[in-house]
């Protein structure tokens, strides 16, 4: 298809035509539509996308977290298997070791009566054999690594005696215990105040540089993106309509929604002027209009987006884009000034 | 009372200028604790009864008409100050006064009058509005109780409120969980807006909103206070917003005020160490711009045990001897509040050697 030429270099994830679908009182809610996207080695990919437009959901469909009757189809190619696939017991070899999750909410993703310490430790057992002595060495060594002070003590520590910022330290540890070479991120620093969130962004950063290791952050906030990641994805009602490295996201978006989501956000200056919001909602997605799902609310709207729905297709070197008029859009710069 | 207000109001900044007309709030050594339950253990033990001190002394002034941010992480205390700016919490200690008025004094009609003029809408439009009424009993609850209107002019107020925060006449008739997040926010502030209030007070307005529906509800409020001459307390966590719509800010950690400016001169260049390190924590939108040191080192302390003397200073790269003995107090100069040690007024006892820290020049 017309995405194979997305890929960067070396890729270490790939993901095609991925299809999730839940079984609902109200009908099937397809909450994920044919995605597709790669992550390249020691990339940091942002998922980017409101609520409901399905960013979590990819995520949790990568580690398949979504138990039956929910529907997982498409691909998910790591290492040359497909672990939509694979048996249950590959899956949990894959699943906290060689891919590991961090979650938003760091007090209901720890055990609460568990210590951190037994909860890194049962990582380091499972997935790499580690036991004992050299165990909890290990384990201070992974306190230490997320900036932890005094490790050896905290180790005893139960979650709750953290802070929100140490509880999302500790789950970090947790899941580099298993030296992962891929980090999904959840809406980490999303429950974080503003100086927390900056540090632990900046540990992820970090640890990225010293392990080698992928990141997958799904994120809504667009000043996230822009300060971590190196190649974003834009969701909108479930389904991918943008790719592009983070630098050509923000300075010349390609599809009308990411263009309309950052001119909805007020570009600095104490001007009290009316900001340019997306009229509108977010699209049900059990009554999804027919064409693109964005047209609705779109000011590049014209007959042929009601259509059909648009196909991703390469705009630019590594820019992907779902719109119709990508061609036509303004940069950002072009409309505030 | 309304008629001061109208009067002081004004489309732009109102400029600096202390005495000349009376203040929308004067909020003087505000003190809010609330108390902790101490569990058996501590009581058997003697252990002394704990206190998280949510306001320590808050200072701060409102100009009629003017837009206020409030600014701060959790539990800074800028909820517990809108929160006894409505008298939802009555304050331990301090004064607020409204348009010269001894706000904690009032009783019966006065402070029925009050609470009509000060009008607060929260942050969760989920559980602000009742689920069991539609939002014409909404409406026409607010309208009877404070008998804004004669019976029989209720349906026409009614529809005047729906279409002055944009929703359609039919919303009357509609329950709440038939609107989205948005649409509520704006069924709670044509709550507010229905008793003809001065003064709005809106704690995190749009926090629960998506980033696409946020500014619909910002133009909305901007609009509805050129529209109405209201004074807005903006209570938010979102710098950007802030920053957008407010003619001053104010900045809170841990109980106290540390920093008050007009808007784009405290974001240009920020005095207090915390504005500091809140300003460049905030991410910014431009991938260009980016640092890879920390904003500001280690954790808000626990409100339990605020550190003494200043109680950012354990976590302040310009903290120098003395800023963990004495508290500084919030000074004015060149029309910036700030409470720093390093700001300390010429003349005044300095509060640590001059040659102790650095001044405030050797800060960028």
């Amino acid at each position: 298809m017309s995405l194979a030429d997305v890929s960067p270099a070396a890729s270490l994830l790939s993901v095609r035509h991925l299809d999730t679908t839940f079984h609902t009182a109200r009908g099937a809610l397809n909450a994920v539509r044919d995605v597709s996207f790669e992550v390249g080695e020691g990339e940091v990919l942002g998922i980017v996308g409101e609520s409901g437009s399905g960013k979590s959901v990819t995520l949790r469909s990568i580690l398949r977290l979504l138990r039956p009757p929910t529907r997982i189809t498409g691909e998910v190619r790591w290492n040359g298997e497909n672990l939509l696939e694979v048996s249950a017991r590959r899956m949990r070899q894959v699943t906290g070791g060689e891919i590991s999750m961090i979650f938003q909410e760091p007090m209901t993703a720890l055990n609460p009566v568990l210590t951190v310490g037994e909860q890194i430790l049962e990582s380091l057992r499972a997935h790499e054999g580690l036991r004992g002595q050299a165990a909890n060495e290990r384990a201070v060594e992974l306190l230490e690594l997320v900036g932890i002070p005094s490790p050896r003590e905290r180790l005893g520590a139960f979650p709750h005696e953290f802070s929100g910022g140490m509880r999302q330290r500790a789950m970090i540890a947790i899941a580099l215990a298993s030296s992962p070479r891929l980090l999904l991120a959840d809406e980490p620093t999303t429950a974080l105040d503003v100086t927390i969130q900056d540090q632990i962004l900046k540990l992820l950063l970090r640890l990225r540089e010293q392990l080698g290791m992928s990141v997958i952050l799904v994120t809504h906030d667009l000043g996230v993106v822009a300060q971590t990641c190196d190649r974003v994805a834009v969701m909108y009602a479930g389904r991918l309509v943008e790719t592009a490295p983070v630098r050509a996201l923000f300075t010349h978006p390609r599809h009308a929604y990411t263009l309309g989501l950052r001119l909805s956000l007020p570009s600095g200056g104490a001007n009290r002027q009316p900001l340019k919001p997306i009229p509108g909602a977010p699209p049900d997605l059990t009554a999804l209009p027919p064409g693109c799902p964005f047209a609705p609310r779109c000011g590049f709207v014209t007959d042929a987006c009601r259509a059909d729905e648009p196909r991703r297709q390469r705009v630019a070197e590594d820019h992907t884009s779902a719109c119709i008029h990508h061609a036509e859009l303004p940069a950002p710069s072009e409309v505030t000034a | 009372m309304s008629a001061t207000a109208r009067q002081g109001a004004s489309q732009a900044a109102p400029a600096r200028a202390p005495d000349a007309r009376p203040m929308a709030f004067e909020v003087d050594g505000l003190v809010k604790t609330f108390p902790v339950q101490p569990t058996l253990f501590d009581r058997l033990k003697g252990a002394p009864r704990l206190a998280v001190r949510a306001l320590d002394g808050v200072t701060l002034r409102v100009e009629p008409g003017e837009t206020l941010g409030i600014v701060g992480e959790s539990g800074c205390g800028k909820s517990t100050l809108a929160r006894c700016l409505v008298r939802l919490h009555e304050p331990d200690a301090g004064s607020i006064r409204y348009h010269g008025n001894d706000v904690l004094a009032l009783q019966g009609d006065a402070l029925r009058r009050y609470h009509r003029k000060v009008q607060m809408i929260f942050q969760d439009p989920y559980s602000s509005l009742n689920p069991r009424m539609s939002v014409g009993q909404i409406l026409r609850e607010a309208l009877g109780v404070h008998a804004m209107r004669p019976p029989k002019a209720v349906p026409g107020r009614m529809r005047e409120l729906l279409d002055m925060v944009g929703l359609p006449a039919d919303a009357a008739d509609r329950m709440p969980h038939e609107f989205s997040g948005g649409q509520r926010q704006r069924v709670g502030i044509a709550r507010a807006l229905a008793l003809e209030p001065d003064t709005l007070v809106a704690d995190e307005l749009v926090s629960a909103l998506d980033v696409s529906v946020q500014a619909q509800v910002i133009n909305l409020l901007l609009e509805l206070q050129e529209r109405l001459h209201l004074t807005v307390l903006f209570v938010a966590h979102d710098l950007r917003l802030v920053r957008h719509i407010s003619h001053r800010v104010a900045v809170m950690y841990l109980g106290r005020v540390v920093e008050v400016g007009e808007t784009e001169a405290l974001f240009r260049d920020p005095r207090h160490p915390y504005t500091r390190a809140l300003l460049s924590a905030a991410p910014s939108l431009d991938p260009e711009h980016t640092t890879t040191s920390d904003a500001v080192r280690g954790e808000l302390p626990s409100p339990l045990r605020v550190p003494s003397g200043c109680a950012f200073h354990p976590r302040c790269s310009s903290a120098f001897e003395g800023c963990d003995v004495d508290a500084p107090e919030l000074v004015a100069r060149n029309g910036r509040e700030c409470a720093c040690h390093l700001y300390e007024p010429d003349g005044a006892a300095p509060a640590a050697p001059g040659d102790a820290g650095p001044g405030p020049e050797a800060r960028p």
